[in-house]
């Protein structure tokens, strides 16, 4: 069970003065169970690949295939694939509309054709899924909340349709580091706890570093660099290169390298580093 | 007389019925040309400050002065504005006009200044911000580092002094925060005084002064270096800390000799190197 | 991808009659429907088809693109003359069962024709040729004397403005919540036509939501910018009468002049 993406080729206003490969030949698969990260900047491709994978978007040329089934072949089995493959957008929390949390985040498995019994019982499991107490905010008015709180009910409104694929664009986008923490400890909890396959989408190197365990880099429309999150780190100046941020911790072990010191490429976290520095100043020592 | 903003014992509510003030007994100066980054958590009141100063919001108690003008003084609002421009978070929401030059016109043309004198102004502002070949294009095209440059030439062609910027880089990616931090760094080297908003410490790290908000209060002030050494302390704040300066207080705690206060990854490489 | 959308029909290039001041280009286009109108007799519209000729070609706007402003509305002119043909008494020239055509319902009929077509590419033409903002520039310009009957012409060219300026965003932000909820099972595309309006909420409600907030922010942000109405604001690019604005009213002139004559006639 997997989401196969081949010889995908994008192409959008052709015929025009305004036409753009988006994405070319782009070959990736998406396993159940993964936590896959995908990077790069605005332009780069990253969010019309997430809106084929769930058949928003239809590749120019190449297939999506999701467990089997071919995305677009069919559009009968779209909403199928959809309930399978959950997208959430970036700023998710413009899509609310209903007066009620409960009632908004019932919206999807309506569209499902649910038996009512299991409509409400998946509004309350997504809502406790994203940290909410369901008795205490299923009656409240989304438009009444916090920017983070709204956020996690539109989360919420796309578990409830309970896919095996979780997509997010951006989850954290525009949130302060508070907000930012909770929201990647939810998508990770959810993650270990539920078996759900998580794709992020994010333009952050040291968010995805965190979480993911595989990482995809898009550049210009074509995969860059594919690989553990340690592997990508150990290519920092690339990184830097197409224009990726790079963590802090990354960049001082990088530059420490380049002076001499030996320590490994693939150090993420402060912790990590301290230990580096110290073995090597101590090796030093020693000498 | 240095003091381009003067904030005084600043407290404000939304509404009476409010129990807790969104800014609560706020003081602080602002010297001319000075670059001062505001960090605080959403929540924090470091947007609602800013709306005071420009006097969007008037204080519920205390007094703000700008140049010297009382923000609640109706017949200085218009100069005010002018003298403390302000930039907001979505760039999408703040350009008026269809073509990027009219839409830098729009505040010189809303104080009435004259047309040859608008188009001179209108072609620095472009040219001080980078953007002077995309005068003619409309602004929905542009990316969002490209539009809060047009959002600052803006400011620019109303001649302020200061220039308040409302987490203007909030809603762009890396390369659009790169601009707009480096067209700031811009207009402080030319005198500028630029009060930033943000929630990236790695933004502030590039101020003179760092002041940190918590629950409508200031709660730390003083250079980035003063101010980031207190990691236990911002973390409490909801806020990060440059791991630069985690990493050089996890070293010294393990005995290698090195300041606290290291903030920039130079500095660090350098003294371990020595 | 709405992005790329362009507003109006604006095509841009540079000709003397993209130069012209649009206040002269409104009002010539205003006359000349008046113009097409009062022609009751089929010689005249010769003189009309040559000023447009004369116009298009200086112009530097291809034909087809005038033309293209003719599809949408091809069905109303169908209809009018239709509507026209089968129901203008008097002589009968043609007869089947209950449709009756008469001699005069066929000149009524292809006069309506004849004037919507030339309405519609003069119009285009306008628009074709003035990009939105210097229009709305004309219009405020040309309603401006109107200001003390109470007429808001600022307010109306403002609005103008920011509607020119949101509607490509608007679009954006429907395309995207229409495909978030897609994702969440929505349907925009099939049922009947209840079902269909019903289905609409879903998009409608967070629309609205964010063009109030948009519009919001962008109140907060004009007047951070010192916008306070109309008064005592001056512009930046302002609009000049100068030669070429002279040669063609002399040249429209003629046109009415010949059209006068013939109806005289």
């Amino acid at each position: 069970m997997s989401i196969k993406a081949e010889n995908i080729k994008y192409i959008y206003s052709e015929g025009t003065p305004f036409r753009t490969v988006a994405l070319d030949d782009v070959n990736v698969e998406i396993k159940e169970g993964d936590f896959v990260g995908i990077i790069g900047h605005t332009g780069s491709g990253k969010s019309t690949f997430i809106q084929m994978l769930n058949g928003l978007e239809l590749p120019t040329e190449g297939k999506i295939i999701v467990d089997g089934t071919v995305v677009g072949e069919d559009k009968k089995k779209l909403r199928a694939i959809r309930q399978m493959v959950g997208l959430v957008f970036q700023y998710p929390e413009y899509q609310l509309f209903e007066e009620t949390v409960a009632k908004d985040v019932a919206f999807g498995p309506m569209n499902l054709n649910l038996p009512q019994a299991e409509i409400d019982k998946r509004v309350k499991e997504s809502l406790e899924l994203v940290g909410f107490n369901y008795d205490k905010i299923k009656d409240a008015s989304p438009f009444d909340m916090s920017g983070g709180q709204k956020r996690r009910v539109a989360i919420a409104g796309v578990l409830a349709m309970k896919p095996n694929y979780l997509i997010l664009d951006e989850p954290t986008a525009g949130l302060d580091p508070a907000g930012r923490n909770e929201i990647f400890a939810q998508i990770k909890k959810l993650h270990d706890k539920s078996g759900v396959t998580v794709v992020l989408v994010s333009h952050s190197m040291e968010d995805i570093a965190k979480i993911a365990n595989r990482v995809i880099v898009l550049y210009k429309g074509k995969i860059h660099m594919q690989g553990t999150p340690k592997e990508i780190y150990s290519n920092a100046e690339e990184l830097k290169k197409i224009g990726l941020g790079i963590p802090q911790i990354a960049e001082i072990a990088n530059e420490l390298r380049k002076k001499g010191f030996h320590i490994k490429s693939d150090v993420i976290t402060v912790e990590e580093a301290k230990v580096e520095i110290l073995k090597e100043l101590r090796r030093r020592k020693n000498v | 007389m240095d003091d381009i903003i003067k904030i005084e014992n600043v407290k404000f509510k939304y509404s009476n019925d409010d129990i807790k003030y969104a800014v609560d007994g706020v003081n602080l100066n602002i010297k001319k040309g000075e670059f001062t980054a505001i960090i605080g958590h959403n929540g924090s009141g470091k947007s609602t400050l800013s709306k005071l100063i420009n006097s969007i919001l008037l204080p519920t108690e205390g007094k703000i002065f700008v140049k010297g003008m009382d923000t609640s003084d109706d017949s200085k609002l218009w100069d005010i504005r002018q003298s403390a421009g302000m930039v907001f978070q979505n760039p999408d929401n703040q350009l008026v006009a269809t073509i990027v030059e009219e839409d830098i016109a729009f505040g010189p043309e809303n104080l009435g200044v004259d047309p040859v004198e608008i188009r001179k102004r209108v072609d620095d502002a472009l040219n001080t911000v980078g953007m002077y070949e995309y005068r003619k294009r409309p602004p929905h095209l542009l990316s969002g580092g490209q539009k809060q440059r047009i959002a600052i030439a803006g400011i620019l062609a109303l001649n302020s002094d200061c220039i308040i910027l409302d987490e203007p880089t909030a809603m762009l990616d890396p390369s659009g925060r790169r601009e707009v931090m480096e067209t700031l760094k811009k207009l402080h080297a030319n005198g500028k005084t630029i009060l930033l908003i943000t929630h990236y410490m790695d933004e502030a790290v590039q101020a003179d002064r760092v002041v940190i908000m918590d629950k409508g209060n200031i709660k730390l002030d003083g250079t980035p270096k003063e101010v980031f050494k207190n990691i236990e302390e911002i973390k409490k704040f909801g806020l990060d800390v440059p791991q630069v300066t985690e990493l050089s207080q996890e070293l010294k705690k393990e005995g290698i000799d090195l300041p606290s206060d290291i903030i920039e990854i130079k500095e660090l490489v350098d003294l371990l190197c020595q | 991808m709405f992005k790329n959308l362009t507003i109006g029909q604006h095509y841009p290039v540079d000709s003397p009659v993209h130069e012209l001041d649009p206040r002269v280009k409104i009002i010539m286009t205003f006359i000349f429907i008046i113009s097409l109108f009062v022609i009751d007799s089929f010689f005249p519209y010769l003189f009309v088809i040559a000023f447009l000729g004369i116009a298009i070609t200086t112009s530097k706007v291809p034909v087809k693109f005038v033309l293209k402003g003719l599809r949408p509305i091809l069905m109303i002119i169908a209809f009018t003359f239709i509507i026209n043909l089968l129901m203008t008494p008097g002589r009968i020239i043609f007869e089947l069962g209950f449709i009756k055509i008469t001699e005069e319902g066929l000149k009524q009929a292809g006069f309506m024709a004849i004037r919507l077509t030339l309405l519609i590419m003069g119009t285009s033409l306008l628009t074709l040729t003035t990009s939105p903002i210097i229009l709305t520039d004309g219009i405020e310009s040309l309603l401006n004397p109107y200001k003390r009957f109470g007429l808001p012409a600022h307010e109306l060219a403002m609005m103008m403005t920011i509607a020119l300026r949101f509607i490509p965003t608007l679009m954006e932000e429907t395309e995207k919540i229409m495909k978030a909820q897609k994702s969440r099972g929505a349907d925009f595309e099939s049922g009947n036509i209840i079902n269909r309006a019903k289905n609409l909420v879903p998009l409608l409600v967070p629309l609205f939501i964010s063009a109030f907030r948009r519009a919001d922010e962008l109140a907060m942000a004009m007047e951070a910018r010192c916008y306070r109405g109309g008064e005592n604001r001056t512009r930046m690019r302002q609009l000049k009468i100068n030669s070429r604005d002279y040669v063609a009213s002399l040249i429209f002139v003629v046109y009415l002049a010949a059209i006068i004559i013939t109806k005289i006639w």
